[in-house]
Parts: structure tokens; C-alpha cells; sequence
């Protein structure tokens, strides 16, 4: 009896030895992955829902907010508070970033800011702020704005998250649509689904052909032709870019083609927009779609269709009804495939896109450089990285494989 | 589907529409690069056909021009760091996944494969403001280890997978002849999995002598690289060196591209004559 306690335990220790080697040999991985990985997405998260600039700049007037019912303008005191934040946040230099934060709301609310910061030391001390606010600006008149302020309690918000989908928090504390005119992340949304829609569909139209075209030729000609799909997954994008732009210039080589064959008079617009995007991504993504669905393709068993085709149906039916379906996995992950690394595209439309064709990653990349609205680059980034982590769960759920294993 | 026969003449024809199909499909997989290798070797500083005449002024402009010599040398410095970094750590942690009795292996994996999922522009804006505080940016450091978690997925995924071959049973036949498990390690796992490895930092090498995006955010002038130079010359002013340094790309990875075909190659042949002989 304890000799069978004494082998337990020594299974056990010895199992448990061999797994302390094991997570040893992965630590060092993992913790380098923490620190470039999960630590700055973890600050992308953070900073899509920090909105701490507004309640460190106006601390008085946020407390006084929050009691606030939004429904008739505050009163008196609060403007007598806002008036002493104001002065406060010019001194210690926190008021541009709480004008910032503010801007992005209602646009004009910056020079609102600053405006009623700079004239409101003039005022004398015992009229009444309410009355002189809304004579410098009638905007303090206005319930929206100081909705936005009450919006702006922090520390932490949806703001930025809901702005980066088009939707607003009301004062009493209520999402809803922003107007029309504010609206232009969910048309970006939509354009990069679109976009890398169609590239989808195309890759499908050219990739299930050519892949079906692989199986029913001998290895000794699919091979060749393989590498022919190979080397151009191989090749840097940025060269696979560059050669499109040399090609569908005006004057470059597929418009000259054209016109030597006497196909255009004019030279045709193919690049600088939408066109130029689908031919270079199909380009860039027709691999991807072509490798999965050939190694899916290249196990089907020919005895199924045969046995189909045996028993009377129509070449046709044969296809459709016993071949398509074997088919289906390879299809939907090529398609998955393509759609999720499609939709996080930045450098192929940069290059060979207009400005009406820019995806939703030049979006995250101008508002980080150009327009320094970190907060909104962040909430975008999360929508995106949360998109296309779902697509490649689906991805990895349907072919039962971990993405990136890509023959 | 090999040896199919198609008797009706509507076969005939659905039979060469894919021929014809795939091979227009081929042609546009492949004449892009095709096309811009002859494009380097002009006179020329025009990118048009027909070639006036050849010449090596692009490529002598290419090897001879400080500002891309400078992109070159940070291009290697990064890709080799890269390479050697990734290598190291992404053999150890699929040696580690791949024992049994692994905690959690499907989650620590997807961790793991997470940097090549994620849109390059998610994780390069995150990495600017990670590294920014801390000195990374505008430093080959920074940048060097960014492209390591760019590429440290691909060195676990295809060292993984030359271990999921390898049988363990060698290595306890190693460890019962009285070999210690370190000397095991070196003397039965590492020669085994080895073409494995070197595939591992050839890809490595490979995702980091690509990759523009990060370089974008977190490169200053000083570490400018041979992929940013190529973007802002595609994007402000289209020389033919653009065409020289893209053709030596292309040859590059199709010698990277025969170097892991035949490393694969030499993996399954090591596992074919392991299985003879056992």
C-alpha cells in the first residue's frame, strides 16, 4: 500500500519536474511577449477609455456636474465654479488638452474654451457669471455644451470608443447616433469591409478555378506551377506594391500594352483609386486564398464524385452536390483568410489608393501622427484588432488549425 | 481528381476554359515581378518598355548612394538581430509546447501567434506609444525588438512543426543509454530539428526585411531602412532604382524561398530514413 503511495508520488514529482522544464523553456517567450506585445495593447485599450483631460483641468466644475440633472442650465454657482477652473487650468497649462478633449465633441469648443478664459478676469467679482458668460458666448447658454462637460467626468469613458463608431453619450447618460454630418467612422467601417469584400470575391472568382485547375493536373506540371504561386507570396509586399505602381501608371507598361494593342486611345485611370487598390490586394492576398484551399483540395478523394457520376447524376449535379461540399471548408477559411488580413491593410493603399480609398488603418495612423487624437487612434485600433480577432477564431475553429500555419 | 475523362464536347470546352483561366491567373501572379526585373537594367529614367538601352546605373546608384548604403547596413544590423533574437527565443518556447503535459498549450499558443494576427497598424501604433517614453523610438533597438514579435510566431509555428515529427522516443532511448538531458538536447533533439531552425530564422530574417510599418513609427531618419526608403520612393519620387533594389528583393527571396524548400525537403528525408530504420 505505501509502496503505491511512495510510486504516486514520485510519478507526480517527476511529472511535475518534467512540466516546471517545460514552462521554463516558454517563459522567456512569454515574457518578452508581455512586454511588446501584451503591455502596449493593454495602453491601446487604456488610452480608448481614459478621459481623465477634462476632470483635471475643471475639477471644481465636474463635481458640481455630477449632481447636475441636464435638463435646465445649471446655476449660478457652477458658473462661478467653471469661471474658477478656467483661470486655474490657463495657469497650470492643463486647459489645452481639456479644449482638446472638449473640440472633439462639439467642434468650436476649443476657442469657446480659451476665449472665455482669457476675457472672464475683466469681470467684476460680484456680478453675475451666469449673466456675463452667456453675454461673451452664447454657447453657455446652451445645454449641449454643458452636457459635454457633465460627458467628460472621467476618469474613465466610452467616449472615444463610441465616437469611433459614430455614437454620442447624451447627458443623462444615454448612447445614440451623432447626426449625419458628424458621422464618418462608420462609412470608413464600411469602406474597408467593402473593399476587402470585393477582394474576397475576386480571390474566390480566380483562386477556386486555379486551385481545382491544380488538382486535376499531374504533380509533375502542379508542382512548377505551385512555385509560380509561391514565389510571389514569398516576395516583399512592398515590391509587389512597387511593381503595380510602375505597371498601371499612365504612361506605364499595362497602358502602353493597351495602346500598342489598339485596345484604349486614352490612357486608362488605373491607379490612384479604387481599381488600382483591387488589382494590387488581389495581387497581394490571391496566395493566401490559393495555398489553404489547394491543400484541402489535393486530399478530397476522387471516389466520392466517381461514385456520383456512377450512379447517374449530371457532371454538373456531381460537382455541385458532392464535390462543392468537400470543398466548403477550404473555401470559407481561404475567404476568412482574406477578408481578416485584408481589412487591417495600411502600406498597398497608401501607395496605390486615392483618397477616397484609404482603409480604416490610415485612419489609426492620422490620427496618431497628424491630427495627435490619440484617443480616438486607440479606439479605433480596438474595434479593428476586436474584428479581426473574431475573424480568425472563426478561422481557426473552422479548419481546426492555428492561423499563420500556412503551408 | 488526376486521370479525369471528359467525353462531351461541352467538357472539351469547360476543360480548356480552365486551362486557359488558370494559366491567365499564373500569368498574373508571376508578370508583375517579371516585368519589373528588365525595368532595373535601363539607361533610362523613364520606367517604360521599350528599353532604349541597358546599363547598372540604377544598381550602381542602389550600392553607392549613402542614404541607401545607410538603409542597407540598418536593414542587415535589424533582420540579423531579428533573426538570431527570434530564433532563440521562439525554439525554446516550441520545445517547451511541444513536450507533453503542457499547461494551457492552446492558449499560450494563440498568445503567441497573436502578433501575426493583429493588423500590423494596431500593434505599431501601440508599440510608438510604448516605446516612446522609454527611449525605444528612433533607435535600432526599439525597432529590433518590435520585428522580433513580428517574427518570433512564424519561428514557433515552423519549429513546432518540425518537432511535432520528431519522435520523443529517441531522445528517451538517448536518456536510458545514459546520456544527461542536456547532452541529449545537443546531441539527438537539436541536429534532428535543425533544418528546422535555420527555416525559422530564415523567415525571421525574411518578416523583418519586409516590414515598413513599424519602421514608420518608430524609425528617425538614422534608422532608415531599406523597406521605408523603397515606400517613400514609391510614394514621392519613382526612380528606377526603386526597380534595381525591388528586382535584388525578388532574387533574395527566391533564394530564401529554395534555401527553406530544401531544408524542408531534408526535414521529411532525416523522419523517412528515422522511420526505415526503426
Amino acid at each position: 500500500m505505501s509502496d503505491v503511495l511512495v510510486l504516486r508520488a514520485q510519478h507526480r514529482r517527476s511529472k511535475l519536474g518534467r512540466q516546471f522544464v517545460s514552462v521554463g523553456l516558454v517563459v522567456p517567450l512569454f515574457l518578452f511577449l508581455v512586454l511588446t506585445l501584451g503591455v502596449p495593447i493593454a495602453g491601446t485599450f487604456w488610452r480608448a477609455i481614459d478621459d481623465s483631460d477634462v476632470v483635471h483641468a475643471l475639477p471644481r466644475t465636474i463635481d458640481a456636474l455630477r449632481i447636475w440633472d441636464g435638463q435646465s442650465l445649471p446655476d449660478e454657482s457652477v458658473y462661478r465654479l467653471l469661471a474658477v477652473d478656467l483661470q486655474g487650468a490657463r495657469e497650470n497649462e492643463t486647459l489645452a488638452l481639456a479644449a482638446r478633449r472638449l473640440n472633439y465633441d462639439i467642434a468650436g469648443f476649443r476657442s469657446l474654451l480659451f476665449a472665455t478664459a482669457r476675457r472672464l478676469p475683466g469681470v467684476a467679482k460680484e456680478s453675475s457669471f451666469k449673466d456675463v458668460m452667456i453675454q461673451l458666448d452664447p454657447a453657455w447658454g446652451d445645454l449641449k455644451h454643458w452636457g459635454a462637460i457633465k460627458n467628460a467626468t472621467g476618469p474613465v469613458s466610452l467616449f472615444f470608443l463610441l465616437s469611433a463608431i459614430d455614437m454620442k453619450m447624451n447627458a443623462d447618460g444615454t448612447t445614440s447616433m451623432r447626426s449625419k454630418e458628424d458621422s464618418v467612422f462608420l462609412q470608413l467601417f464600411g469602406r474597408t469591409f467593402f473593399i476587402s469584400f470585393v477582394v474576397t470575391v475576386i480571390c474566390l472568382l480566380l483562386g477556386f478555378p486555379l486551385s481545382y485547375f491544380l488538382t486535376t493536373i499531374p504533380a509533375r506540371l502542379a508542382y512548377p506551377m505551385l512555385v509560380l504561386v509561391l514565389v510571389p507570396f514569398w516576395t516583399s509586399l512592398l515590391v509587389r506594391t512597387a511593381a503595380w505602381v510602375v505597371l498601371l501608371q499612365n504612361n506605364g507598361v499595362v497602358n502602353s500594352v493597351l495602346h500598342d494593342l489598339q485596345l484604349t486611345q486614352e490612357p486608362l485611370a488605373l491607379i490612384y483609386n479604387r481599381v488600382g487598390v483591387y488589382i494590387a490586394m488581389t495581387h497581394i492576398l490571391l496566395p493566401y486564398f490559393v495555398l489553404p484551399l489547394y491543400s484541402v483540395m489535393r486530399n478530397i478523394s476522387p471516389v466520392y464524385s466517381r461514385a456520383a457520376a456512377s450512379l447517374g447524376a449530371t457532371p454538373l449535379r456531381t460537382f455541385l452536390k458532392v464535390y462543392l461540399p468537400q470543398c466548403a471548408p477550404g473555401i470559407s477559411a481561404g475567404c476568412l483568410l482574406v477578408f481578416a488580413i485584408a481589412i487591417g491593410f495600411y502600406v498597398t493603399p497608401a501607395l496605390v489608393g486615392g483618397a477616397d480609398d484609404q482603409m480604416i488603418s490610415y485612419y489609426i495612423a492620422f490620427y496618431t501622427n497628424t491630427s495627435a487624437n490619440w484617443g480616438l487612434a486607440c479606439a479605433l485600433s480596438v474595434w479593428l484588432l476586436i474584428a479581426t480577432v473574431l475573424l480568425f477564431w472563426t478561422y481557426s475553429r473552422l479548419l481546426n488549425v492555428v492561423p499563420g500555419n500556412i503551408p | 481528381m488526376t486521370g479525369q475523362y471528359y467525353p462531351t464536347v461541352l467538357g472539351r470546352v469547360l476543360r480548356a476554359m480552365l486551362w486557359l483561366l488558370s494559366l491567365a491567373v499564373l500569368f498574373f501572379l508571376v508578370s508583375p515581378l517579371l516585368a519589373i526585373i528588365p525595368l532595373s537594367l535601363t539607361s533610362s529614367s523613364f520606367l517604360q518598355y521599350p528599353i532604349p538601352s541597358y546599363s547598372f546605373r540604377w544598381y550602381e546608384d542602389f550600392l553607392f548612394n549613402p542614404e541607401w548604403t545607410l538603409a542597407f547596413r540598418n536593414t542587415f544590423i535589424v533582420g540579423t538581430s531579428t533573426a538570431v533574437l527570434a530564433t532563440t527565443l521562439g525554439t525554446l518556447a516550441a520545445l517547451g509546447l511541444s513536450r507533453d503535459g503542457f499547461p494551457f498549450k492552446r492558449l499560450v499558443t494563440s498568445f503567441f501567434i497573436l502578433p501575426i494576427v493583429m493588423p500590423t497598424i494596431v500593434l505599431a501604433v501601440a508599440t510608438y506609444f510604448a516605446f516612446a517614453p522609454i527611449g525605444l523610438t528612433n533607435s535600432l533597438v526599439g525597432i529590433i525588438l518590435a520585428h522580433t514579435t513580428l517574427a518570433v510566431p512564424f519561428v514557433v509555428v515552423t519549429v513546432g512543426a518540425t518537432l511535432s515529427g520528431f519522435d520523443q522516443n529517441l531522445v528517451r532511448a538517448a536518456t536510458s543509454l545514459g546520456a544527461t538531458p542536456i547532452r541529449a538536447f545537443f546531441k539527438v533533439t537539436l541536429p534532428l530539428v535543425f533544418p528546422g531552425v535555420v527555416s525559422g530564422a530564415v523567415i525571421a530574417f525574411a518578416t523583418s526585411l519586409d516590414e515598413v510599418v513599424m519602421i514608420l513609427f518608430l524609425a528617425g531618419p538614422d534608422q532608415n531602412t531599406v523597406p521605408r526608403q523603397m515606400f517613400n520612393g514609391i510614394k514621392y519620387f519613382l526612380s528606377p532604382t526603386i526597380t534595381a533594389v525591388a528586382t535584388t528583393l525578388i532574387v533574395l527571396s527566391v533564394l530564401l524561398l529554395a534555401a527553406v524548400g530544401a531544408l524542408r525537403a531534408r526535414v521529411s528525408r532525416h523522419y523517412a530514413t528515422v522511420g526505415e530504420s526503426s
